[in-house]
């Protein structure tokens, strides 16, 4: 195919999306024949490089739509560019990094994996996660973490309204300011164990803020058992 | 009221009646509003307010005994790969591992394979019990996203993006604490023993466009292979179904408001939605002026408890009904032989709605693990099986009476209307007149 050629600098097979649908990319990678993917020319397509399985290396050179890595088990994904909504979710393992700014329901619903966003990250970032790590370099917007169950979402800029409502198990760690904390999520102690925690994601993520200059924020558990004295929470 | 009462002229409201009374007095003692399980209770018209009208000079019937009516359907033939085919339109519909104990979601996979048709996941994921033994089987893609994972998801027959359920169209859900066991906690990642809460919308997307966008990725994700389902609770089903054809769906689910529910509040079980009768006309409607009926296929579910309902539904231009309700009855639900134990629950057969409780003496709805082995899954399948064989039976002899050979030939002709509310939602005749009120649509 035109569109598909192999590139003698990295040694990975360049689809042109200019010239090549998503969903011929996708079956690709589904059943892939290199383990080094470039996409050029992604113009802002939707689900591209969604439902990796496996160890698969994947590049976007531009801005990618909705959920672009959606539901990546074990792919490596770099998005050199932006991405709409719904990034790496319901990852379940792998790396998502997006070089640019993401859209709203970052990393939603994710069991597994680390998003890295290096921008800002809208609105719902880590959704209803369930494991997964994500971590922000700027700022995430209102209802970040709603109902998150488990897993980490490190913040390295500020929060928006209603962080970690509703939440469950996750953790939550925010270096800027929190604008308003959602029903049952409340400011817990930075022990010594969640700044280690803190600086293995940092690490991970290639970010070297000091984990001192973090809160941490997670479930007060006052609203895990309905009870109608607890109606005005809601 | 007792003869006694009305030897003594004591007169009870028909406002206040018995079961008012004893909801105020609930409320006020425990502050709480009442959450149950099952559909609405409450009488609205339905199948039962339809009859069907056989052939005789005007039309041909075919011999019972001898000549065929097929009953098979092809779901899911718009835009995958490999749509279902399944033998007979009555299907098993979504109810989850965690409302349900792994023993009936086995049963209910055992009784659908063994006639040749379908089941379905629900909110908590696939077990390996129910994929096991279900030949077809649906996975539902769930706002909550509780055990949602790409490789399940390849294993699934179809997907169905579930928006709402009849019970409750707009509301979430929730799964008491005393049925989070720590396998159902397992597989929905939350803390054994909580209150499990379901979301009421999907966290990724907000409206038709962005839901043909995550159509579009889960077809990606499973490479254009499996039929994709979007299922609404009955409400504004003309504009819902409208909105999930554009969106991209190749089947079409709707849920009237007797549809049943694991636990919900009973306000809303019986003041949200509209009866299933109300809404086929309004599906089938939507789906013609989009051209695509038969070719966008419609399932409904609601309150299907017999062969005439089946009949019935698909005369009004389903492609086929799900059952969920009546499938539990059938695995042994609400049988009389409980009696006793549903006393100790302050219930009854016939009466037991405590789904939320997981206390079930039968051992479906329940996480009980001594509860839960009352139900043998290969008794309950040969069960279901029988019960979906009865409803195929029954909804052929009436479909031969009217002269089809195919349960999908049946026609809104074939119809009339015992009542003036059932032939304006029906937009079928009053029985014995040409008359069709509503006006035009």
């Amino acid at each position: 195919m035109a569109a598909v050629t192999g590139d003698s600098v990295t040694s990975a097979v360049a689809v042109d999306l200019a010239e090549t649908s998503v969903r011929w990319l996708n079956a690709e990678l589904h059943n892939p024949t290199a383990s080094r993917y470039r996409v050029l020319a992604p113009r802002g397509a939707h689900a591209i490089a969604a439902g990796l399985r496996g160890e698969v290396t994947v590049d976007v050179y531009g801005h990618a739509g909705y959920y672009c890595a959606g539901m990546n088990d074990g792919g490596t994904v770099t998005v050199h560019g932006s991405v709409g909504v719904g990034v790496a979710e319901n990852m379940m393992s792998g790396t998502v990094r997006v070089r640019g700014d993401a859209s709203q329901s970052a990393g939603a619903t994710g069991h597994g994996g680390l998003l890295v966003v290096e921008g800002n990250a809208s609105m719902r970032c880590g959704i209803s996660m369930k494991g997964i790590d994500i971590v922000v370099g700027g700022d995430v917007g209102a209802m970040s973490a709603f109902m998150a169950q488990a897993g980490r979402l490190v913040v390295c800029g500020d929060a928006g309204d209603g962080l970690g409502d509703s939440i469950y198990e996750a953790r939550l760690y925010v270096r800027g300011a929190v604008k308003t904390l959602g029903a049952d999520c409340v400011e817990k102690p930075l022990l010594p164990r969640h700044r280690e925690e803190l600086a293995g994601l940092l690490a991970a993520a290639g970010l070297d803020h000091d984990p001192a200059e973090f809160r941490r924020y997670g479930s007060a558990r006052t609203l895990y058992h309905f009870a109608a004295h607890n109606s005005a929470a809601y | 009221m007792t003869s006694e009462h009305s030897a003594f002229g004591l007169r009870p409201s028909a406002t206040f009646d018995a079961a008012t009374i004893a909801g105020i007095q609930r409320a006020a003692r425990t502050g709480v509003y009442h959450i149950r399980g099952g559909g609405a209770k409450r009488r609205v018209p339905h199948f039962d307010d339809l009859l069907l009208l056989g052939a005789g000079m005007s039309r041909y019937p075919l011999e019972g005994y001898r000549e065929r009516c097929d009953t098979d359907v092809v779901l899911g033939t718009r835009n995958a790969r490999f749509p279902l085919h399944l033998d007979i339109p009555v299907t098993i519909a979504g109810m989850s591992f965690g409302a349900l104990s792994a023993q009936a979601k086995e049963a209910l996979g055992r009784g659908a394979s063994e006639v040749g048709t379908s089941t379905t996941t629900g909110d908590g994921g696939m077990t390996r019990e129910e994929r096991g033994q279900s030949k077809h089987l649906v996975y539902q893609y769930l706002p909550s996203r509780y055990g949602m994972n790409p490789a399940d998801l390849r294993k699934a027959d179809a997907i169905e993006v579930v928006l709402g359920q009849g019970a409750k169209p707009g509301g979430g859900g929730m799964l008491l604490g005393q049925k989070i066991s720590d396998r159902v906690a397992t597989m929905r990642t939350l803390p054994p023993g909580i209150d499990q809460r379901s979301a009421c919308r999907h966290p990724d997307w907000t409206g038709p466009d962005d839901l043909a966008i995550k159509i579009l990725e889960l077809r990606e994700i499973t490479d254009w292979e499996k039929p994709v389902y979007v299922k609404v609770g009955a409400a504004r089903t003309y504009y819902d179904v409208k909105l999930a054809v554009a969106a991209g769906a190749d089947v079409v689910v709707v849920d009237g408001m007797q549809g049943g529910t694991a636990a919900t509040q009973e306000v809303f079980i019986e003041h949200v939605g509209i009866p299933v009768l109300a809404a086929i006309p309004q599906a089938v409607r939507a789906l013609r002026e989009l051209d695509v009926h038969r070719k966008v296929q419609l399932i409904v579910s609601g309150g299907v408890r017999t062969g005439a309902d089946v009949a019935k539904a698909l005369a009004l231009g389903a492609d086929a009904v799900a059952i969920g309700t009546a499938a539990l009855i059938a695995l042994g639900d609400n049988d009389p032989r409980h009696a006793a134990a549903y006393a100790d629950l302050g219930s009854a057969p016939g009466c037991y709605d405590d789904y939320q409780d997981g206390r079930d003496p039968a051992g479906i709805t329940t996480q009980d693990p001594e509860l839960a082995a009352r139900l043998d899954p290969v008794e309950g399948g040969r069960r279901v099986a029988n019960y979906l064989r009865v409803l195929t039976m029954e909804a052929q002899t009436l479909a031969r009476a009217c002269g089809k050979s195919h349960l999908l030939h049946l026609e809104p002709e074939d119809l009339v209307a015992l009542t003036v509310e059932a032939a304006a939602m029906a937009r079928v005749p009053l029985a014995g007149t040409s008359w069709v009120p509503g006006g035009e649509w």
